[in-house]
């Protein structure tokens, strides 16, 4: 990461990342890039992989993306960290938060 | 690598914009029927108009396959009278729904009678509608013999209230409820829909924003003949020559808030619902209602959770609500117990916040999903909440997460979260196009169905009402003749949509959307008076003179969210318009003018109408009830209506 050049962009939008693709299941069928109501995400230019989240701020998590995903486990929803809901154990009372 | 910066860090260049830009180029297309807005209403209406064998051409911002707001799912088929179980009367029910002011009796007396035909032809094309697979046996609601699932919603009457009766012995046997909503598995629907209108021919024209309306001759209020579109990957402009148009789209969406991050989060609906069918009718001059109607945000205003939270919400019915030690709330819980009441009594509000104040109740809440019965648990979670809307993706993520209905509690933020502000407002409350028995707006060629129209309700009354205005519609385009779309009016909207792209920088979309949220916030709040009105006014005439002509867009993406942008300003400045109309306040239209207090006064018991003559504003009034008297003018209007479609084959 060092090597790599530092450009000078603006700021990056949030959510940072609505959700998340894991590349080694993911055949870059591009399904959510279609579905996706809003055009959150682009085709990646190189075949084959996750599309590039390019809207990000856009996302009203409808979710489609992600409950349409033709590959199981490709695509993860992710809701920033403001959104992510939490519950109780009614038993034992341990709190959670989704990760 | 999946987002752009990554891709930026990984590439030492940001990707190229993916689609063939070609800003200003132009496509024609003829056809019969022209449909604007691919959501439910405008599915329904494309298959209905081509099921009688007309030319049907669907456009759409998004990709119909999930857009709108019934895209991702329904799990409430609402007002369902007509269906087997009910117990009322299809036309007592639509008379006594539209017995509350401001409502649309000619909508609601189409969805009483037709929304069940509607759920069986979604059942025909495949949509699931009964519990087939007999997963829910044993549920309180579910008829065996049909295998439909009624929904405790409505159970004794039409009202998110409880009813004064609740507690008392033999409250809502179910013997005695009315059984007018259905629940149902509405996930499947939307491709479906999408589907049969290929099937049938229809063409569809996904990401294509319509941007306006073309008039005869190119006269406001002349017979609508085509439609001008925006393609927003391409920047293509589209020109659309029809015989009939069917406006289809969404109502006004975040026009008092804007987050200039989390904008989908900060908003209840999608930035898509920006108003563009309602600005391009009310510049084609069509006559508008009730605009001036606008309500408080509950949720999702980028300060308040976004999603239904624990309990006491819209489809978490039956589940509990409890507080941190497990004491039970007295809030209702949309169930059986309460009738469907979703929306507590303000004592019981009070009860709650002074109890919280003496550490009767200790916070945080909790919605008890392990407190109910097993069945009833499932239906709620892996039915009701599975197959609505944007909660289908939240249970599932859930699930991975490791939550369990059968053993966990969901945090609930209804009494942490502050109320509504003044300054936070929804125009999605009934503002829309004026209609009659055809649905056909008052200008000739142009039909509105689902949210487009005045006093809209649900998903229901957008599949019924979209179904009836294509096929009124059809009907219309059979018996006319071809029309000349006005060559003027196309260039004149043309510079009007590509006026941005001629521009490198100066004022992006969203800081456009931002200053407008602020002059509705200061001049359009709760608080109305002449003074702030015309403030407000002249701040939107200001904003059209100095900000638009700075918008800027690179790419196609960013003019559609310009245009977008001038969609709502549009939007904005007929409730304005349609604010100051009103000199009296009233309570059914959330409606609070400072210098006129008399509330809801009998002179002022009337819709008003606004609709642009020549660029000039015109007023004028309907009555309460101007529809006439619904059984007969439905019935009079639609004396071949066979009901469930019956496929040639």
């Amino acid at each position: 990461m060092s090597e790599r050049s530092v450009f000078a962009i603006p700021n990056i939008q949030t959510p940072s990342s609505p959700v998340v693709f894991d590349s080694n299941v993911c055949t870059g069928c591009n399904n959510c890039v279609e579905t996706c109501p809003i055009d959150v995400f682009i085709p990646n230019p190189q075949k084959g992989l996750p599309p590039i989240i390019l809207h990000a701020e856009e996302c009203w998590y409808c979710g489609c993306c992600v409950d349409d995903c033709p590959c199981p486990g490709a695509a993860k929803f992710n809701w920033a960290l403001p959104m992510k809901p939490r519950w109780k154990n009614k038993e034992s009372g341990e709190l959670h938060q989704l990760k | 690598m999946a987002t752009w910066h990554e891709y930026l860090r990984s590439e030492g260049h940001p990707p190229a914009w993916p689609y063939p830009v070609r800003f200003e180029q132009e496509q024609v297309i003829d056809t019969d029927v022209l449909v604007i807005g691919g959501g439910i209403a405008g599915c329904w209406a494309a298959i209905s108009a081509a099921r009688l064998g007309v030319r049907v051409a669907l456009v759409e911002k998004g990709d119909v396959v999930r857009s709108g707001s019934g895209g991702p799912g329904c799990d409430h088929w609402c007002n369902a009278p007509a269906n087997p179980l009910s117990r009322v009367d299809p036309d007592e029910w639509a008379q006594h729904m539209a017995d509350t002011p401001y409502t649309n009796g000619i909508g609601i007396q189409i969805q009483c009678r037709e929304d069940y035909d509607t759920l069986l032809e979604m059942e025909q094309m495949g949509g699931k509608i009964r519990d087939t697979d007999d997963e829910y046996v044993g549920a309180e609601g579910r008829d065996d013999e049909t295998k439909l699932m009624i929904s405790p919603r409505y159970g004794t009457r039409h009202s998110y209230l409880p009813d004064p009766d609740m507690g008392k012995p033999g409250f809502n046997p179910p013997e005695k409820r009315n059984n007018v909503v259905i629940r149902v598995w509405g996930n499947t629907f939307k491709p479906i829909l999408k589907d049969e209108c290929k099937r049938l021919g229809v063409q569809v024209f996904d990401r294509i924003m319509g941007t306006s309306l073309l008039n005869e001759g190119g006269v406001q209020g002349a017979r609508v003949v085509g439609a001008t579109g925006l393609n927003s990957r391409t920047g293509e402009f589209m020109v659309f020559r029809s015989k009939a148009v069917i406006v289809s789209t969404s109502g006004g969406g975040s026009m008092w808030l804007m987050s200039m991050e989390h904008g989908g989060y900060s908003n209840m609906q999608s930035r898509a619902n920006s108003g563009d069918g309602t600005a391009m009718a009310w510049k084609a001059g069509a006559a508008l209602t009730m605009m001036e109607r606008t309500g408080g945000i509950s949720i999702a205003t980028g300060l308040k959770h976004k999603w239904y939270t624990g309990a006491g919400d819209a489809s978490y019915e039956n589940v509990p609500i409890v507080d941190a030690n497990g004491r039970r709330l007295p809030y209702p819980i949309q169930g059986w117990e309460d009738a469907g009441a979703m929306l507590a009594a303000p004592e019981v509000e009070q009860k709650i916040r002074e109890g919280i104040m003496k550490g009767e109740y200790e916070l945080p809440f909790y919605g008890d999903f392990p407190a109910m019965a097993e069945v009833e648990r499932r239906a709620t979670w892996d039915l009701m909440l599975a197959e609505e809307s944007t909660t289908r993706v939240f249970v599932n993520t859930m699930k991975q997460g490791g939550f369990d209905i059968n053993r966990d509690q969901l945090m609930a933020y209804k009494f942490i979260e502050g109320q509504s502000l003044p300054q936070w407002r929804d125009p999605g409350y009934g503002g829309g196009l004026v209609v009659d028995w055809n649905l056909r707006t008052t200008v000739e060629g142009l039909y509105a169905a689902g949210t487009t129209m005045f006093a809209p309700e649900d998903h229901s009354y957008a599949a019924a009402t979209g179904r009836y205005a294509g096929r009124k519609a059809a009907v219309f385009v059979k018996e006319v003749g071809e029309c000349q779309v006005n060559r003027d009016q196309i260039e004149v909207e043309k510079n009007r949509i590509f006026a941005p792209t001629k521009r490198d920088s100066g004022i992006e979309w969203k800081e456009l959307h931002n200053g407008l949220a602020r002059v509705m916030q200061y001049y359009v709040s709760e608080f109305k008076t002449e003074r702030l009105l015309k403030m407000g006014l002249e701040e939107l005439e200001r904003l059209e003179a100095e900000a638009v002509p700075q918008l800027f867009a690179h790419d196609p993406h960013k003019l559609m969210r310009s245009i977008e942008d001038l969609s709502m300003i549009e939007y904005a400045k007929i409730i304005i318009h349609a604010s100051l109309a009103r000199k009296a306040s009233s309570v059914p239209l959330g409606f609070n003018r400072i210098d006129y207090p008399e509330v809801d006064p009998a002179d002022w018991n009337k819709f008003l109408t606004l609709k642009l003559e020549n660029g000039r504003i015109q007023t004028g009034e309907l009555p309460q009830g101007f529809w006439g008297d619904m059984k007969q003018q439905y019935e009079a209007h639609n004396k071949d209506y066979t009901g469930v479609y019956k496929p040639k084959n």
